[in-house]
């Protein structure tokens, strides 16, 4: 072996026998510094995976939606303005939806009801998304009974479960029949919930949309575009929670470099004293802790990156999902497809092992440099 | 000098060089975390498949959004929700935290992109 | 040979704490023998046997060692002759506690890169040499003073360098430790090192085996025999 690597070994040797000598300490502080790193990790992966899971999935949704508002509300869009919306240049598949939610008391959690465009059940029937129907204890079969506008008892046989892998978009549907829907929720024929919309020319979309609202000046069209942008942003840097585990994480991190940088014992500097006297130069000292630092950071980084993976796509991240949960009785259970940004992956590392290990070295520089005799006056 | 070293010196217990502890440590779990990412860049055709499939079913159904937080109607379709719904006041609003917390006010709301 | 010519060090220099060590000191060390200085406390031997030993840099003055003027290096230089040419005692053996006797003996040589197979053989040697063998994994801390100062020889030994430097080597040690050091460094010098050391010890500098005692007072050699 080259003298020049044995020769890092040996500082390698020494800076790790002389953590040894406070293995509690610095496997508390590895430990501690995992933890940190897990967390970030687990942010980071987490939000940049659902972001693509979001991207991935809506670029199925309606090009363009068109809600009614009255008085800052959104109301319900008469079939009129479908047969105007259809009239305009490039706009195709104009269609009502019928979509609305209703409370169930007995799980205390809100429903999604759907009016599919096709293959809608009999009426009568429903097909259930299964956080639904494990929040509800329901399967096939079963029967489901809710109060309608009118406070009248509508009971739909359970005809079908949604798969269980698309409870990220379904936990909570209830597909049902048009003429269903609309005597439970009391909407009268010839009123939807919104309209849906295809545009022949994707770069025509905003123009199409301008349009609708030239004509409807109470509507509001909502883009696909809007839409992914929503999600693209969801768990975005700038929000609340995301950036309160930030600022925790940076503050702690602070505090242990601060401990660290605020300067050496007494007894730190005397062995350094003492390396020098018997013939380690400055650079050695340096290099060795560098490595004291390099080492506990590199390690706490593979360690809190890995754990964290395993939390983020293993566990999907269970520990995340108080947070995602909110108030909601109804929590979807999905996996995550793996995917890390390596960018991502490399602006974490620079952000925490770089300023652990410079934390560890500079203190030790200004105490490297003193004279060698220093140990003999 | 003392005369103790007429006796044998005892056999010393091979202890492990500390560097080499460190960098197998190091090390494993750099490959570790290699062989993880590597597996996860390639392709995996069980999540395309089922990506696949929940895309038919965003399609078939015009679905607009996920269905991450259930509590409330702005929050259950965050892309539908109406310009004055109190959840769009500001993403810090605590009378929504913590989904409140975790989503932008919708794109088009505020007068610049929500991303810059 | 090392030579001293004109030798003078002067600490905190042009400030109000300016404190002269050493004045304009002349001398010559010769090889394979053993040379004590010795004097009152504050007499400037400890600061002479720093600036032989390349640990510090005169104010005044040329240092040769050999035929080379060391007194100019740079620090790097400086420790690189430092490291291959003088072994350190200090007076507190300056041992790095929590590591173990062996790893203390092995410390100069570390930046030297030499392979740690053979450093640790030569460092079970120098130990097994200062009867130390069953001690060499023990933490220094748990050392006796006679043990811990002879650990530290080991440690001066370890990059075998021509020159053994002693500060008050037996300044903590009681009579019988004392004899003890005598005779390692008797056999050292029967091997044809070189022995520069400090000591108001009667027991050290009137010693058979002291080629060369040095009288400093006030920073100045007061005789030279």
């Amino acid at each position: 072996m080259p003298p020049w690597i044995e020769r890092q070994r040996h500082l390698m040797d020494y800076t790790l026998a002389a953590m040894a000598r406070r293995w509690g300490r610095n496997l508390g502080l590895v430990a501690v510094y995992t933890l940190l790193v897990f967390v970030l990790a687990s942010v980071m992966m987490f939000t940049d995976a659902i972001q693509r899971e979001a991207g991935q999935l809506l670029e199925q949704a309606p090009e363009v939606v068109v809600q009614r508002m009255v008085a800052g509300r959104h109301d319900l869009i008469s079939a009129d303005y479908m047969d105007a919306i259809a009239a305009i240049r490039g706009a195709r598949q104009v269609r009502g939806r019928l979509w609305g939610y209703h409370f169930d008391p007995v799980t205390a959690a809100n429903y999604t009801f759907m009016v599919p465009a096709a293959n809608a059940p009999p009426a009568g029937r429903v097909h259930i998304g299964a956080g639904l129907a494990r929040a509800r204890g329901a399967a096939v079969g079963d029967v489901l009974s809710f109060r309608g506008h009118d406070g009248a008892l509508f009971s739909f046989d359970i005809e079908g479960l949604l798969r269980a892998e698309s409870e990220i978009i379904t936990a909570d549907a209830i597909l049902l029949s048009e003429e269903d829907f609309r005597a439970f929720f009391g909407i009268r024929p010839g009123l939807f919930t919104d309209i849906s919309l295809q545009v022949r020319n994707p770069r025509e979309v905003t123009k199409v949309a301008e349009k609708i609202v030239e004509r409807f000046p109470d509507t509001r069209p909502i883009l696909r575009s809007e839409m992914q942008r929503t999600y693209a942003s969801l768990f975005d840097w700038r929000q609340g929670l995301v950036l309160t585990v930030f600022a925790g994480a940076l503050l702690a991190f602070a505090i242990l470099a601060w401990d660290k940088a605020a300067g050496l014992s007494a007894e730190e500097r005397r062995e350094i004293g003492i390396l020098k006297a018997v013939g380690w130069e400055t650079t050695d000292i340096i290099a060795m802790k560098t490595w004291e630092g390099a080492l506990v950071s590199l390690t706490a980084f593979l360690l809190g990156v890995l754990l964290a993976y395993g939390h983020v796509f293993g566990t999907s991240a269970v520990m995340f999902e108080p947070v995602l949960k909110g108030w909601a009785t109804l929590y979807p259970r999905f996996v995550l497809t793996p995917h890390v940004d390596l960018f991502q992956l490399a602006v974490l590392a620079f952000l925490t092992v770089v300023p652990y290990t410079a934390a560890t070295v500079v203190p030790n520089w200004k105490t490297a440099v003193t004279d060698p005799d220093a140990v003999m006056r | 000098m003392t005369n103790r070293q007429t006796h044998p010196p005892p056999i010393r217990r091979r202890r492990p060089r500390p560097s080499n502890l460190a960098v197998g440590v190091t090390g494993g779990l750099a490959l570790a975390l290699a062989g993880t990412l590597a597996a996860a860049a390639l392709s995996n055709e069980e999540a395309a498949a089922r990506m696949a499939r929940n895309q038919a079913l965003v399609a078939a159904l015009e679905l607009t959004d996920l269905c991450l937080f259930t509590e409330a109607r702005y929050t259950r379709h965050l892309t539908q929700a109406d310009l004055h719904t109190p959840f769009q006041d500001a993403p810090f609003s605590l009378d929504h935290f913590p989904s409140g917390s975790v989503v932008p006010p919708p794109p088009g709301i505020t007068r610049h992109a929500p991303m810059d | 040979m090392i030579e001293l010519r004109n030798v003078s060090k002067v600490f905190n220099e042009g400030r109000h704490n300016e404190f002269t060590a050493i004045r304009d000191v002349s001398l010559r060390l010769a090889d394979r023998e053993v040379t004590v200085f010795t004097g009152p406390s504050g007499s400037g031997k400890t600061t002479l046997l720093t600036l032989v030993g390349c640990l510090a840099r005169p104010t005044v003055g040329r240092i040769r060692l050999h035929d080379r003027d060391i007194s100019g290096l740079p620090e790097r230089f400086l420790t690189q002759v430092r490291r291959h040419s003088f072994g350190f005692v200090f007076q507190q053996f300056n041992l790095i506690s929590g590591l173990s006797a062996v790893d203390n003996v092995m410390l100069p040589a570390y930046p030297t890169g030499r392979p740690r197979s053979g450093l640790m053989a030569r460092a079970l040697e120098l130990l097994e040499l200062m009867a130390l063998a069953e001690r060499a994994d023990a933490p220094v801390e748990w050392l006796s003073g006679g043990e811990k100062q002879r650990v530290a020889i080991a440690r001066a030994l370890i990059n075998d360098p021509p020159v053994l430097i002693a500060d008050e080597p037996t300044a903590n040690l009681d009579t019988a430790m004392s004899r003890d050091f005598l005779a390692i460094l008797e056999r050292l010098v029967e091997q044809g090192k070189t022995v520069l050391m400090t000591s108001h010890d009667p027991l050290v500098y009137e010693a058979a085996m002291v080629n060369t005692v040095v009288s400093l007072r006030d920073g100045r050699v007061e005789t030279v025999p």
